[in-house]
């Protein structure tokens, strides 16, 4: 399984179906995408549990706010730009202010509605999100990830954001990684001496990629996964400010409010220090394959190898970075 | 209702009244307008209508109410404060930094509150959603939403009706403030549409209407939802903006502005009169 490629959205109804055997008060509901986000699984299984709101993406959050005051553990699923976007205010006010135990699932998220344009890619999601209290943000990277955030989301008490997409990579853990996921944890997935490449979503996997074809040359490159974006793991992302000369974040989110921020935001006030942003400029998709969405944007792993070495090489025209080989 | 028991429940209104101006005026801010509208329909559902217990206030079978325009927080907090949910004192730090009695409600702060609203057209989903989840939990408790008529004009609201007709939600009640004005003007003249009977029922509602200011009319309208078994009930209140300070009254620019130190003297002396009236002194 761990080699089949996969969508981090395929976790989310085989996820919800389990909980929903486990916990009555399970409840989905999406806005007339559920064979997209993939909540039909649960609707076929729990008919009673499931509401289908129609296109009224505003009215499902704050029915699955009311939902969670009689006990209920809602989990509302649209595409990202819906969610995030057109109900924003709705998770505001309805939801993170009176912190109440609402899941949203923001699938299609980044570029993973392809040729849909512009209209469907959520690339300021995590941004939009990120400023409001008391709300948790996972971009998981894989399917098992996805499937374990989802799975501890529903035991985790407040406001949570599962980020998801329709993108196809290799599995970046197996599944015993389910049981060790925790909410707020990084992961170090690869270690390195030099460079480290801090990634978020399917953008861990192609860090990966691009971590191994910067060791055949001899640059040791850490890949750190942070899926938990907010509260971001602080004490993991100082460890490696010390540890690193370079950093990178690459994210399949806008440069401006995601991972680079985040990183940004704790590092220039506990340990000033220069990172390098890999992730979607300031400006609007288009139609397109994901993957050709992703190369123009710099996020394959090839692009991302060639920003490193382009990184290294100006800071230091000298370095040679072939004497890091051991 | 008994007619003493209606003379009563005027007195406590009067009384309530004289607590939300002296509040607002104490705050230097807020909605007298919107709150002395609906005030009357949420003295009655408190004393009359929802099951609730401010000794129990987290019962799981309690009756909800869910106040989507949430602007008239101080009608709902003076009238928790007649139900024993809040002290009449504490009426007095509306608004006042570190208050727990914001200016619009939160129920993580206000004990009675069940939804944190104030952003219109957000109150009637979540109602629909405690609706949707008794249902589930095969609760018999009820769930009451008012809306103003203002407030109808964010898609929001058309939506949840969606929502509540589909799903059948029998067990929830909303009741429309309609005093006609909102900031701009009247309703009417800012963005109003006509036929609001006709639009609900063309959701599938049960539309009853009724004077949003006599006890005996909601009291039918009451118990009349009690009896429909397959819809959720919508009673359009006529209201009067402002109702019981008579410079107050039907003028859209007292919906959201606190009385000056002359004018809250005026208000509440025509409150103190009006319950001297009923009193027979």
């Amino acid at each position: 399984m761990k080699d089949r490629k996969m969508a981090t959205r395929d976790a989310v109804g085989h996820a919800l179906v389990e909980l929903g055997e486990e916990n009555k008060d399970v409840v989905v509901l999406d806005a007339d995408l559920s064979t997209s986000t993939k909540t039909a699984a649960f609707k076929e299984k729990f008919p009673s549990r499931f509401f289908d709101c129609g296109i009224a993406e505003a009215n499902m959050i704050g029915v699955a706010a009311g939902l969670s005051t009689t006990g209920k553990i809602p989990f509302a699923a649209s595409f990202a730009i819906f969610v995030a976007g057109r109900a924003f205010e709705q998770i505001r006010n309805s939801i993170c202010y009176p912190n109440l135990n609402v899941k949203i699932i923001g699938s299609h998220s980044g570029f993973s509605s392809s040729e849909d344009g512009a209209t469907h890619q959520a690339i300021e999601d995590i941004a939009i999100l990120r400023a409001v209290p008391d709300m948790t943000i996972i971009s998981p990277c894989d399917y098992f990830e996805t499937f374990a955030a989802i799975k501890k989301a529903a035991s985790f008490r407040g406001p949570v954001y599962i980020r998801t997409g329709k993108f196809l990579t290799s599995n970046v853990n197996g599944p015993e990684y389910i049981e060790n996921f925790e909410i707020g944890k990084g992961v170090v997935l690869k270690k390195g001496s030099v460079v480290c490449l801090i990634a978020t979503g399917v953008e861990v996997y192609f860090s990966l990629k691009a971590a191994e074809l910067l060791e055949e040359e001899g640059i040791k490159t850490a890949v750190v996964n942070i899926s938990t974006i907010k509260p971001l793991d602080e004490e993991l992302i100082l460890d490696i400010a010390k540890d690193f000369e370079f950093l990178f974040t690459v994210e399949e989110h806008s440069v401006i409010g995601g991972l680079y921020s985040a990183v940004c935001e704790l590092l220039c006030e506990k340990h000033p220090k220069m990172v390098h942003k890999i992730g979607i400029k300031d400006k609007f998709g288009e139609s397109a394959t994901t993957e050709e969405l992703l190369k123009n944007s710099g996020l394959d792993a090839h692009s991302i190898y060639n920003k490193v070495k382009q990184v290294i090489l100006n800071k230091d025209r000298n370095f040679n970075y072939f004497s890091l080989e051991s | 209702m008994v007619v003493e028991e209606e003379l009563s429940l005027r007195e406590i209104a009067l009384k309530l009244r004289i607590y939300v101006v002296n509040s607002i005026f104490l705050a230097r801010s807020g909605h007298p307008g919107s709150s002395l509208s609906c005030l009357d329909i949420l003295l009655y559902l408190y004393k009359k209508v929802l099951r609730v217990d401010c000794n129990k206030a987290d019962l799981e079978n309690r009756d909800r109410f869910v106040l989507s325009k949430g602007h008239a927080a101080p009608a709902l907090y003076a009238v928790l404060a007649e139900a024993g949910f809040l002290n009449f004192e504490d009426l007095k730090s509306l608004r006042k930094f570190g208050s727990f009695l914001q200016g619009h409600p939160n129920m993580n702060s206000t004990k009675g509150v069940e939804m944190s609203t104030g952003s219109l057209g957000q109150g009637i989903s979540a109602a629909c959603g405690m609706a949707a989840g008794l249902k589930l939990n095969n609760s018999s408790a009820r769930v009451y939403c008012l809306l103003g008529d203002g407030e109808l004009q964010e898609g929001q609201v058309f939506e949840a009706l969606c929502f509540a007709c589909h799903n059948k939600l029998s067990n929830l009640t909303f009741i429309v403030d309609n005093n006609g004005l909102q900031i701009d003007g009247s309703i009417e003249e800012v963005a109003g549409f006509k036929n609001l009977e006709e639009k609900f029922k063309a959701f599938g509602l049960e539309v009853l209407n009724v004077d949003g200011h006599n006890f005996f009319e909601l009291e039918k309208a009451f118990e009349k939802v009690n009896m429909i078994k397959d819809k959720p009930t919508i009673i359009v209140a006529k209201t009067i903006k402002g109702k019981g300070v008579s410079f107050m009254e039907n003028k859209a620019a007292w919906h959201g502005k606190a009385p000056n130190e002359e004018e809250h003297k005026i208000a509440i002396n025509e409150l103190e009169q009006e319950i001297k009236k009923i009193k027979g002194e």
